[in-house]
């Protein structure tokens, strides 16, 4: 089983994150689970959400405490909230930002392996939206080998219909192609 | 073969409710009951559901719509949660003496003050005596099949009783899993038409809910409970037929690694994952430690409920809510009421956790079987509070 946990503000897509690749890892034959936590949910706070993927029923429902993957929708979230906080020492942060691994090492003294990606960049670019979940995923699906673009297409017709599912798709796709997890 | 899809456990009861094809849903949104009736509500907009729904102005309105749809003869179905559960009280009361089969789907939540969206167990608790049937579920899964369940045990002509099913609000209603939807065909062979026992009819008018005189209420009273204790051989046989039907299999009481355990931790609801899992990894080092679920909470299934904890050295009730003014839990007041009788009883220990939305893990049943065997044959004169801040 792996757990992963999901950090972003409101109105970034986290809890839709965690939602897509479950409903990925299921069609794909694998057993998942994605819940938010739940809050007053507002624009633009904090939030967090969580993913488990195995190959066997999952019968815990506790919030994710040693996640084997962080991902950071919103570089500013690791302002505020540690994001590494539980992270297992061989898991992996996957942070949108335009900085390197190296950088974020330096000033959160992350020890776990990185990967970067400009997110916002290409959310801007494809979706015309400052939401980086559909690309986020591509850095998550790639780095961890738990869907491809084929995998995704169906999840996201079904969330978000035709016309920006096309435009998620794109965005997912050159995320994937673009990821790559840095040495610690 | 059918593929389970991942589906908010929400939507996963609304999508029960369509395959029943109900004819009435009467409800008022409240968090965390709202994904449920917002999906009903798009279902019956987009034709999916051939059924009225009633976006009434409170839950006391909710309750009042179904109860009169269905004594006109309609399936019907509503949702709420914790204050709204509140609001519907004195019509929550009158629905079973009525035998309106009603289905409710409740995201449990804690009732204020202070004021809580989250998830405990205090709603249901506060509506225990009003003769609906209880059901709770575990998982997605459950949830809907439960459903669909509740529908054939309220509508039973034996039965002809309400039933509530609850489902934790969040840590169950607003999780995405591995659903298996089964067809509008096979819910059909499951689940008949319904036909009510007495109906309001224009063609033969009757009366419903007179006056229950000195003369004749304690009679109603006590028919209504000897229907809803009667129904647990009706349930029993739902889900048998369900298992028949489906080929998943629900129990009054479901027993886990108890058989042999000196330590047994009894639950209800969505803590019971955790708590099976917890088990495994007790038993992995070497704790004789099982769990026992209640599934049905009324009518209580008492000699289920004996048989299963019966063996056991130490018994540690799991209680979601505190009943104000009691040092023990409701669970755990059953359970200990039960046992005063048997010849032969386990330690009762009593343990509250998870309320107003407390994470539940599984540590906490690490550290509750710990402090069920330190108290082993002592007397504990309260419950204990665990995961609190101190």
């Amino acid at each position: 089983m792996i757990e992963i946990r999901f950090h972003g503000r409101g109105g970034q897509g986290a809890v839709t994150s965690a939602e897509l690749m479950a409903q990925t890892a299921i069609q794909r034959g694998k057993y998942a689970q994605a819940f938010p936590s739940f809050g007053p949910e507002r624009r633009g706070a904090p939030v967090t959400a969580f993913l488990r993927i195995s190959d066997k029923p999952i019968r815990v429902r506790e919030k994710v405490y040693k996640p084997d993957v962080v991902v950071v929708l919103d570089p500013t979230v690791m302002n505020v909230t540690k994001v590494d906080a539980g992270l297992k020492p061989d898991g992996f942060l996957l942070v949108n930002t335009h900085r390197d691994g190296a950088d974020l090492r330096k000033q959160y003294g992350f020890t776990q392996k990185i990967a970067t990606l400009d997110a916002m960049s290409i959310a801007m670019e494809i979706l015309n939206v400052p939401i980086t979940n559909t690309v986020m995923l591509g850095v998550f699906a790639k780095i961890l080998g738990e869907a491809t673009p084929d995998d995704v297409r169906e999840p996201f017709l079904n969330r978000f219909g035709a016309t920006l599912a096309s435009k998620n798709q794109a965005a997912f796709e050159k995320a994937y192609a673009e990821s790559k997890l840095e040495a610690s | 073969m059918a593929k389970p899809i991942g589906l908010e456990v929400s939507l996963a009861v609304s999508e029960a409710v369509r395959l029943c094809d109900c004819d009435v849903v009467a409800a008022y949104p409240i968090t965390p009951q709202t994904h449920i009736v917002e999906h009903l509500s798009e279902l019956v907009a987009n034709g999916h559901l051939n059924a009225a729904y009633i976006p009434v102005e409170s839950e006391q309105s909710a309750m009042s719509s179904c109860i009169g749809s269905s004594a006109a003869g309609a399936r019907t179905f509503t949702a709420t949660s914790s204050q709204g559960l509140a609001l519907m009280n004195e019509m929550l009361y009158i629905a079973p003496v009525l035998r309106t089969p009603i289905v409710m789907a409740i995201a449990n939540r804690a009732l204020s003050a202070p004021i809580n969206i989250w998830n405990d167990h205090s709603d249901i608790m506060s509506v225990r005596d009003a003769g609906w049937v209880g059901l709770f579920a575990e998982n997605g899964q459950e949830a809907l099949d439960l459903t669909i369940v509740s529908f054939r045990v309220a509508e039973d002509r034996q039965v002809s009783l309400p039933v509530t099913l609850n489902i934790d609000g969040f840590t169950l209603s607003h999780f995405i899993e591995p659903i298996l939807l089964p067809t509008l065909e096979e819910v059909a062979a499951y689940l008949p038409p319904f036909k009510p026992l007495v109906k309001l009819d224009i063609a033969k008018p009757i009366s419903m809910g007179l006056l229950g005189t000195p003369e004749s209420y304690a009679e109603s009273r006590k028919a209504t409970d000897d229907v809803l204790l009667g129904s647990l051989s009706v349930i029993k046989k739902a889900f048998a037929e369900f298992h028949k039907a489906f080929g998943r299999e629900y129990k009054a009481v479901e027993t886990y690694k108890s058989d042999d355990a000196e330590t047994v931790l009894l639950t209800m609801g969505s803590i019971s994952e955790t708590a099976m899992t917890a088990v495994d990894e007790m038993r992995e080092k070497g704790e004789k430690v099982g769990l026992v679920r209640l599934r049905v909470w009324r009518p209580f299934p008492s000699e289920d409920f004996l048989q299963a904890v019966s063996k056991a050295k130490n018994l540690a009730v799991i209680d979601r809510h505190i009943s104000l003014g009691v040092p023990f839990g409701p669970v755990c007041l059953e359970a200990k009421s039960l046992l005063y009788d048997a010849p032969a009883r386990p330690s009762v220990t009593n343990f509250i956790l998870g309320l107003g939305g407390r994470d539940v893990t599984r540590e906490d049943f690490k550290e509750i079987t710990q402090k069920a065997k330190a108290l082993s044959g002592k007397s504990q004169s309260r419950f204990d509070l665990i995961g609190v801040w101190e």
